[in-house]
């Protein structure tokens, strides 16, 4: 059967609706392109009725919340997760990754964790410091200006704090801290390690007419109605169009590959349509890949031709390669001074923390080269499956029975609720060229296309960090008075470090520079072999920070949709 | 009869120590089923997706448990988390019919649960020559008190399959009634609906033994000012 052509021409095909295509979607269409969005997903608006698990109650389902067919519990709104019927992924013998996928519009920004941290000079530019990996070919002064931007546009709380790496910027004021918090302050305080006001994009405060003011649900993972919350629906791609511009949504639609003409310039993409599983064409002057670093990887690597042998953009061979995913290790605590609490009063906040601590430690003195920030998590939280699950078993710690029935339970659980911390250690690994995603020729996936071949080995140097974590939370439990939980993950379990991908911070598989030999694409994120094809997903970053990269995607988009537009009208492509 | 109503007549039953209940079938033409309405109802109040909802539906047409067996997980639960008032038990919680279900669910649970059901009607048999919905609450707890207390030294998977069952129905029992309407009451739950944080009460952070730093708090939202847009200075000083 021949593929469905669209005869119409758009401007710009942006390939993913997440945070990079968000931005793109809103910075083009907002100059006045004619924008087409393909998603491989359903629509998605934090406000449907039909859609919205904000502010449900666990009774409401019949399996109280239970993760059975969402990873982190079924109010959790990400439609897909660590595995996808249909959509296979498969690793090299003896390596890992865990790829985490969201198929809607929005994406992963509907449910992620809204930790909103700039990178600061030294992450831009670390090699210099320790020799590590490579520089960036930009520095934190040529995306400064971005970031301004996005925190005026979208709004994050956090303070000032003049802090080297952790660069100042324009925030909203943060929320007080919970009591578990202030636990963690003191606690801190005792081993010397730094804690400030959270950054997370919530709004505290007004910034516009078309978006709510938070009201402290908590809830963040299951998108806001009122758009409180930064999803790149809510917040980019719906005010895209509603100030008038020409954005088309194509859903349900799963891009196979980008399509090229003679000259081997970019003529549109193909996709399939999960509708009816047939095959379409669409045509425009630029393409923008935005459907997260690696599927933005396998879509170069599957759009072969003559003109691209080895796929779109792979004349280095570097598509797919430095893959890598922040560290992530955690630990939690049961902690005394937080039992028998008064529950007069609702200590939802915002979805997640409302302190956390930037890294504070000297590389030079230690064992590995990159640091890591910590995450705090506890309170009264609403109940769920699970909860209450072991009603009395930090009777332990008193020298008293665990188990039982009767009674004493209801006065076991009123006891323990809102009395344990989770501290999650988020940190940078080394991005390394061994470390990659490739095409597997012998699998395709339920649409018929080739998929992904993961390879990816953690390094001494980030199991050593991971034992650094696990040493840090241990101390700051103790110091807070409390007994950490569980056995102390040990060497044969890297300390607890979660499998790459684990922290669903994967980013660096078609990383930027000015060498078109050894990178994918230039400092403006476009393709060094194809002048009229950007990446503004988190493939381009060099390396991760010990931050997370969602709001470098976000700049970084804003600066390449500049630079398309400033090249458009140069006529240069 | 529907299923919650004839529940509730045998927890009555329980709870007055009865023994040797007779427990009447339900019809199931009449009237409808918990499931029935959680089903009808799911489109429209949290927010599943197509696919999601079928599989619920799926769930509700299978049955795991029989009309036996679902009385006795009712009796069970109640004696584990008896009712209390204001805020009733896990029957007023739907306990029973959460576990049919979420045994439904994750397939892994049910041969413990089915095997500790058949290992309590016999341990009953042989002890008191009664099943266990039938004895005694006296003989019932005479019973449980011989596998509710586990070895917190051995991991549970390596203890014995009653130890292993009742470990499972406290917790779901507990957690079936802490996630229902009246289990939240019970616990005094606040949140899940629309406010304005503005930090712990003062008698909190006294009884708990913190205070605020003054310069900390100087930073937080005002929140008499929320509702005013935001504007900074070209340093990033927030001026409104």
């Amino acid at each position: 059967m021949q593929i469905k052509e669209s005869s119409e021409v758009y401007d710009v095909i942006i390939v993913g609706s997440g945070a990079g295509g968000g931005m793109a979607t809103k910075q083009l269409a907002d100059a006045g392109l004619n924008v087409a969005v393909v998603e491989a997903g359903p629509f998605f608006d934090p406000k449907n009725p039909e859609q919205m698990t904000q502010l449900k109650w666990p009774y409401e389902s019949p399996r109280r919340g239970a993760a059975k067919t969402r990873a982190f519990g079924e109010w959790d709104m990400a439609y897909g997760g660590w595995e996808i019927a249909g959509e296979p992924y498969t690793h090299t013998e003896g390596t890992k990754f865990d790829w985490f996928r969201s198929h809607m519009l929005g994406g992963r920004t509907n449910h992620w964790g809204r930790i909103s941290l700039r990178f600061g000079p030294k992450d831009f530019k670390h090699k210099d410091v320790d020799g590590h990996g490579d520089n960036w070919p930009i520095s934190y002064e040529d995306v400064k200006p971005y970031y301004d931007k996005v925190d005026k546009l979208i709004g994050v709380f956090g303070t000032n704090e003049g802090l080297p790496n952790d660069p100042d910027g324009f925030f909203l004021p943060p929320p007080k801290p919970r009591l578990h918090e202030l636990f963690y302050i003191n606690g801190a305080k005792k081993s010397g390690i730094p804690v400030i006001p959270a950054r997370m994009s919530m709004l505290t405060k007004k910034i516009n007419n078309e978006r709510g003011i938070c009201f402290y649900c908590g809830q963040c993972s299951r998108s806001c109605f009122v758009y409180a919350d930064f999803s790149a629906g809510s917040c980019l791609i719906f005010p895209a169009q509603k100030s008038g511009g020409r954005v088309k949504i194509f859903v349900n639609s799963v891009v196979r590959e980008i399509t090229t003409n003679e000259e081997g310039k970019a003529t549109g993409v193909s996709y399939i349509s999960k509708d009816d599983r047939k095959e379409y064409k669409l045509k425009a002057k630029v393409v923008v890949l935005a459907a997260s670093a690696c599927s933005s990887a396998r879509i170069l690597l599957n759009s072969k031709s003559k003109q691209h042998p080895n796929g779109l953009g792979n004349s280095s061979d570097h598509v797919g390669k430095y893959l890598h995913d922040s560290t992530g290790a955690s630990r939690s605590g049961f902690i005394p001074g937080l039992m028998n609490r008064k529950t007069s009063y609702n200590e939802d906040g915002v979805g997640g923390m409302h302190v956390y601590s930037p890294w504070w430690g000297d590389n030079s003195k230690l064992d590995f080269p990159r640091g890591y920030h910590i995450e705090i998590s506890g309170g009264m939280g609403m109940p769920n499956y699970g909860f209450g699950y072991d009603p009395n078993e930090f009777n332990k710690f008193f020298g008293l029975k665990v188990g039982g029935y009767g009674d004493r339970l209801r006065d076991d659980v009123k006891k323990y609720y809102g009395s344990v911390i989770h501290l999650g250690g988020r940190g940078e690994g080394i991005a390394r060229k061994d470390n990659y995603c490739e095409i597997d020729p012998t699998m395709v996936d339920q649409f018929g296309i080739p998929v992904l071949k993961f390879n990816y080995q953690w390094s001494e140097f980030e199991i050593k960090q991971a034992k650094h974590m696990q040493e840090t939370f241990e101390e700051l439990l103790h110091n807070m008075g409390g007994e950490p939980l569980g056995e102390k993950p040990e060497k044969d379990s890297n300390y607890g470090l979660l499998n790459p991908g684990g922290v669903i911070h994967e980013v660096g598989t078609t990383r930027m520079g000015d060498d078109p030999k050894t990178s994918v694409t230039n400092k403006y994120q476009q393709l060094h072999d194809v002048d009229n094809v950007f990446i503004v997903d988190a493939g381009p970053f060099v390396s991760q920070a010990d931050k997370n990269c969602t709001w470098t995607i976000l700049a970084l988009s804003w600066r390449a949709s500049d630079y398309i537009i400033e090249q458009l009208k140069q006529q240069n492509i | 009869m529907d299923r919650r109503k004839s529940l509730q007549t045998i927890i009555l039953g329980a709870g007055a120590g009865a023994t040797g209940l007779v427990f009447t079938g339900c019809k199931k033409d009449d009237r409808t089923t918990v499931e029935e309405n959680i089903a009808s109802s799911a489109e429209k109040f949290f927010g599943r997706t197509p696919e999601e909802l079928k599989l619920i539906e799926e769930l509700n047409a299978e049955q795991l448990f029989n009309v036996h067996e679902m009385e006795t997980i009712a009796i069970l639960s109640t004696v584990i988390l008896p009712p209390k008032e204001p805020h009733g038990g896990p029957i007023e919680a739907e306990v029973p019919e959460f576990i049919e279900f979420i045994a439904k669910d994750f397939p892994e649970m049910q041969n413990t649960l089915l095997g500790g059901l058949m290992w309590l009607d016999h341990k009953s048999n042989a002890l008191f020559g009664v099943e266990f919905k039938s004895a005694s609450i006296d003989q019932q707890k005479q019973l449980l008190d011989t596998i509710a207390f586990h070895d917190i030294e051995i991991p549970l998977e390596k203890q014995p399959l009653e130890i292993q069952f009742f470990h499972l129905m406290r917790g779901l029992t507990v957690t079936g009634y802490y996630t229902s309407k009246v289990g939240i009451a019970d616990l005094g739950y606040k949140g899940n609906m629309p406010n304005v944080w503005d930090g712990v009460p003062e008698d909190v952070l006294e009884q708990h033994g913190v205070a605020y730093d003054p310069e900390w708090i100087a930073k937080c939202v005002d929140q008499s000012k929320r509702d005013i847009t935001a504007e900074w200075d070209e340093f990033g000083n927030l001026l409104t």
